[in-house]
């Protein structure tokens, strides 16, 4: 019997601070919580590692990954590595903030076989980090990043934000000019949405702070001008926010929007897994107390049926830049894609939203901008 | 056989302008004459329906039997029956009036004389019964009792220097109501033994009885076994029990004879059959005539119905039906609309009618509607020369095929103090009134009265009447026939497709404003979608508005949601569910709510 090839995400819900945009499960957490949160970690990773599975890519995000001490980072690895089996060629990834990481820790990152670092950067300019409510500055990050590349990282990723309040076109392609200058190799440029809870929702949405907001525009001319500008520096958009060096697309990512299975480790984390979504709780107190019985920290468990299967197949598929592949659908399926999509296809070809190439079905430049209106109507009607 | 002795029998009604309090004595003359204790009392005994209460107005003709021991020593039967109080239920009015023998004119202590009370006055007066004033509300600070003494004297002419001054509130001075209705109200003097004419003021159906027929007995007599027959509908049938109204509760009797208010039940299946202003007759010895002044009543307004779910297209239609077993006036029938899919052409006496319709449709059927706009009935003459009735104006002929088209016309009175003549009359202008003349009731008041088109005062007439004067002036109309007018159909095109639920009749002259708002309202009710849409008034193919809802720009998730497919997938569901709310047309998705935006024209 060949191996289960399935993805990891650990999820460490740990910041110095919660930024005024973040909608995320995190919070900052005492040193005493964050040890008494790894070795929960640790038991629920052997309680759910199977050798049989083959590990293909490990992504730790938060949170602020890098907040945990080294060791325990260290330790957590050495756990999964016991109990799964980890691929040599694995893609493992680690979230780091500017301002949290130190030779030390980059060091014992490389050491314990990560070899994919992503910045948590959003801005080159100060009065826009500060705004943000991030806790470092643009020479912050520089020196983490110098770090990294010393320790031996050659895979980096940075992290923008577009559409900030205030931000002129011109500072967000200021941002990205600074950030290729340093030769990274992924760029996810992400455009800042209000989410309900978080204090910018508070601020700007529906206030009069909310002229500060680029119109929407503006904030599509940021998008096309920002992806012109990466193209041209040799950069390739192949999702509609991901940007990357020739083979150095994020694989894990990758993996979710093709329909990987993949399990989630920690507070709230999500998985899919046995044609089956779920979640870990968001209580930090169940999941110290029960990390160890998986089956009573999932909740909201969904059956991916064969149509919410294919929905997804249609939906994901979107935000990649190639498309849907359709044969595979077929594939996968046994039922030609235009039985189940003919309708839909047909009417935003004709409009112009989406275009064929070749096996794949993809979104045109006018469709990305109302690439929600186009993949809502991708969802079938019925069960 | 003898019969009840008419000299101690009482049929009156109470008439008033809206707000002045006939509910309210007819309260307190219940109570008083101890029929219920004061305990039993809930506030408007009269008024059955939910709604009637809410709104405070009625809607149905009613009637209570009360027994009143008079000063004299004696007890008297009163009969009252409580008529509806708006325009729209005017034929119902004039047939409750016809039930009695005389009138008690309510009037506002601090009011005065309005519209209504001298329509209903005059209709009063028309049907010879006797009019006794009361004052009412003279509690209230600003009452003036004596000044509205003078004018009830002075305007409609009756004596009224010894009217009750009362608080029907408060219960203040209701004896001397009912001493004078005693006095004031004349004895009914009918031939019991005459061949039966009994007068239909009203009907209910009960799933039980089956029809339950609200009548005064004019002349012979009735009781359980008599063999009946509408005079004008012809429907025949046995009596099955006859009784007089206590409040709220039917009581059976031996029989009804000459002079007498009550009801009759005969396995009736279909309140059509029994026709407000019909006379019953024995069908074995009937009457030579009728009693005068029936008419069939017929709607005026019409428009459609569908309900918001399409899948309720037989619910829709099953409650319209048991509706209408109660209100003959109702009028229905299928129809198709491109934009709407299928629900139904409705016909009412009026806008309020229509509204209490669609909220009883909404409440006690749980349905969900998208109402059309409101439309008269045009007379539309053909080159060909016949002449076709338009309720819908979908139908209208090809413009080529018309000869000439006419609109109803009401007679309406507006009453109005002074200083609001000027936008009052401005505001009659606007609405194509034809000016009738004016009268003074008093120094500081008039009387404007107008010929109107009807299609001009059912959506929001008395609305804009009440704004212009600071809610003093006061509006009664009746209907005054057709007249010749400049129409044509105005349409809307939804990127470049014709909304048939949006189409309507509209005066040439006003065609280019209607249409612009019309555009400018549509425009703010469709979402922007995918494409841009232009959104075009026309009459026939000539454009004569546009607007244009510009194409949605963004709505692109550029964030990054991880692993967390399901978040991903309930906001894109949230989407999909929010169109479900829609009605395509063509490519375009219309919000239900915009085809009503067309009633909402001139709000802002």
């Amino acid at each position: 019997m060949s191996d289960r090839d399935i993805e990891l995400y650990l999820h460490i819900p740990f910041c110095i601070r919660k930024c005024a945009y973040c909608d995320f499960l995190s919070f900052s957490g005492e040193r005493k919580t964050q040890e008494a949160y790894s070795n929960a970690l640790i038991r629920e990773i052997q309680a759910v590692g199977n050798r049989e599975y083959s590990v293909s890519s490990i992504y730790i995000g938060g949170g602020t990954p890098s907040i945990l001490q080294e060791d325990s980072m260290v330790a957590i690895l050495d756990a999964i590595r016991n109990n799964f089996k980890v691929l040599s060629w694995a893609e493992i990834s680690i979230e780091c903030n500017p301002g949290t990481v130190t030779a030390q820790k980059l060091h014992a990152y490389h050491q314990a076989g990560m070899n994919r670092i992503s910045f948590g950067l959003q801005s080159a300019h100060n009065h826009e980090l500060e705004k943000l409510g991030r806790i470092h500055t643009w020479e912050m990050f520089l020196e983490s990043y110098q770090l990294a590349r010393k320790e031996g990282f050659s895979n980096i990723n940075v992290d923008i934000m577009s559409g900030l309040p205030g931000q002129t076109r011109e500072e967000y392609l200021d941002t990205l000019r600074k950030v290729i200058r340093l030769n990274l190799e992924h760029v996810s440029a992400y455009s800042l949405i209000l989410e309900e809870g978080t204090p910018f929702y508070q601020m700007y949405y529906n206030t009069e702070l909310n002229q500060e907001l680029p119109d929407e525009e503006e904030e599509r001319r940021m998008y096309w001008h920002g992806r012109k500008f990466l193209e041209e520096q040799g950069f390739s958009c192949y999702e509609i926010s991901n940007y990357a060096r020739p083979s150095k697309e994020c694989r894990h990512n990758l993996g979710y929007w093709t329909g990987k299975e993949y399990l989630g480790i920690g507070l709230g984390a999500s998985s899919y897994f046995n044609g089956k979504r779920f979640h870990n709780t968001d209580s930090m107190k169940e999941y110290l107390q029960m990390s160890d019985k998986p089956d009573r920290i999932r909740i909201e468990e969904e059956i991916v049926t064969k149509k919410r299967a294919m929905e997804e197949v249609a939906f994901l598929g979107l935000r990649l830049t190639k498309g849907i592949d359709m044969m595979d659908f077929e594939k996968r399926f046994e039922c030609r894609f235009q039985d189940v999509y003919g309708d839909v296809m047909k009417r935003f070809l004709s409009m112009g939203f989406l275009a064929i190439n070749g096996p794949y079905l993809c979104l045109t430049e006018k469709g990305i901008d109302v690439s929600n209106q186009i993949m809502a109507e991708f969802l079938l009607d019925g069960e | 056989m003898a019969h009840i002795d008419q000299s101690k029998i009482r049929n009156f009604c109470i008439i008033a302008h809206i707000d002045h309090g006939k509910s309210t004595l007819a309260d307190r003359i219940i109570e008083k004459t101890g029929l219920l204790t004061s305990r039993e009392m809930q506030a408007q005994v009269l008024d059955n329906m939910d709604l009637e209460r809410e709104r405070g107005i009625t809607i149905k003709s009613q009637a209570v039997r009360t027994v009143y021991k008079a000063n004299d020593g004696e007890e008297y039967i009163f009969n009252l029956i409580d008529t509806p109080g708006h325009v729209d239920f005017n034929y119902e009015v004039s047939r409750s009036l016809a039930a009695c023998d005389g009138a008690i004119l309510v009037v506002d202590a601090a009011q005065g004389i309005e519209a209504q009370t001298l329509a209903n006055v005059y209709l009063a007066l028309d049907h010879d019964l006797d009019v006794f004033p009361v004052i009412n509300k003279i509690d209230l600070p600003s009452a003036q009792p004596e000044v509205v003494v003078e004018e009830i004297e002075d305007v409609i002419g009756i004596e009224a220097q010894d009217a009750p001054r009362i608080s029907a509130k408060n219960g203040i001075n209701i004896d001397e109501v009912l001493e004078q209705i005693v006095k004031k109200i004349p004895a009914p003097k009918g031939d019991p033994d005459a061949p039966l004419r009994a007068l239909i003021f009203d009907s209910l159906y009960d799933p039980y009885k089956g029809v339950i027929v609200f009548c005064r007995v004019k002349e012979g007599n009735v009781s359980k076994g008599t063999p009946i027959r509408m005079m004008a509908t012809g429907a025949e049938a046995e009596v099955v029990e006859v009784g007089y109204f206590g409040a709220g509760q039917f009581i059976p009797c031996e029989e009804l004879s000459a002079g007498m208010v009550g009801y009759i039940t005969a396995s009736i299946k279909n309140v059509r059959d029994t026709r407000v202003g019909d006379t019953i007759t024995r069908r074995d010895f009937p009457a030579n005539e009728p009693l005068p002044g029936y008419k069939k009543v017929n709607p005026m307004v019409y428009c459609g119905l569908y309900p918001a779910d399409g899948a309720k297209y037989g619910d829709l239609r099953d409650a319209l039906e048991k509706l209408q077993l109660n209100d003959a006036a109702l009028q229905y029938e299928p129809e198709t609309s491109i934009a709407l899919g299928f629900g139904f052409r409705c016909g009412f006496l009026g806008l309020l009618h229509l509204e209490i319709i669609q909220e009883r449709l909404e409440r006690e059927y749980n349905l969900d509607l998208v109402t059309t706009a409101p439309g008269v009935i045009y007379h539309i003459y053909k080159t060909d020369g016949t002449m076709v009735e338009l309720t819908n104006p979908s139908n209208m002929p090809d413009p080529s095929e018309i000869d000439y088209m006419e609109e109803p016309m009401v007679k309406a009175e507006i009453m109005v103090t002074t200083e609001f003549i000027g936008p009052i009359m401005e505001l009659c202008q606007q609405r194509r009134g034809i000016y009738n003349g004016m009268e003074y009731i008093e120094t500081t008041r008039a009387i404007l009265r107008y010929d109107l088109p009807l299609n001009e005062i059912i959506y929001d007439f008395f609305d804009a009447l009440k704004s212009r004067s600071r809610g003093y002036a006061s509006f009664d109309y009746e209907m005054k026939g057709y007249a010749k007018s400049e129409l044509v159909k105005l349409d809307i095109l939804v990127n470049k497709e014709e909304v048939d639920a949006l189409s309507f009749i509209v005066y040439e002259g006003s065609a280019y404003e209607r249409g612009r708002k019309m555009c400018e309202k549509l425009k703010e009710e469709i979402p922007r979608q995918l494409f841009e849409i232009p959104i075009q008034a026309a009459i026939g193919s000539k454009i004569i508005a546009r607007e244009t809802v510009k194409a949605m720009r963004k709505d692109v998730l550029a964030k990054c949601y991880g692993g967390d497919i399901s978040r991903k997938r309930k906001l894109l569901e949230k989407q999909k569910e929010g169109k479900k709310r829609m009605r395509m047309v063509g490519n375009v998705e219309i919000p239900q709510k915009a085809f009503m935006s067309v009633l909402k024209l001139d709000e802002e």
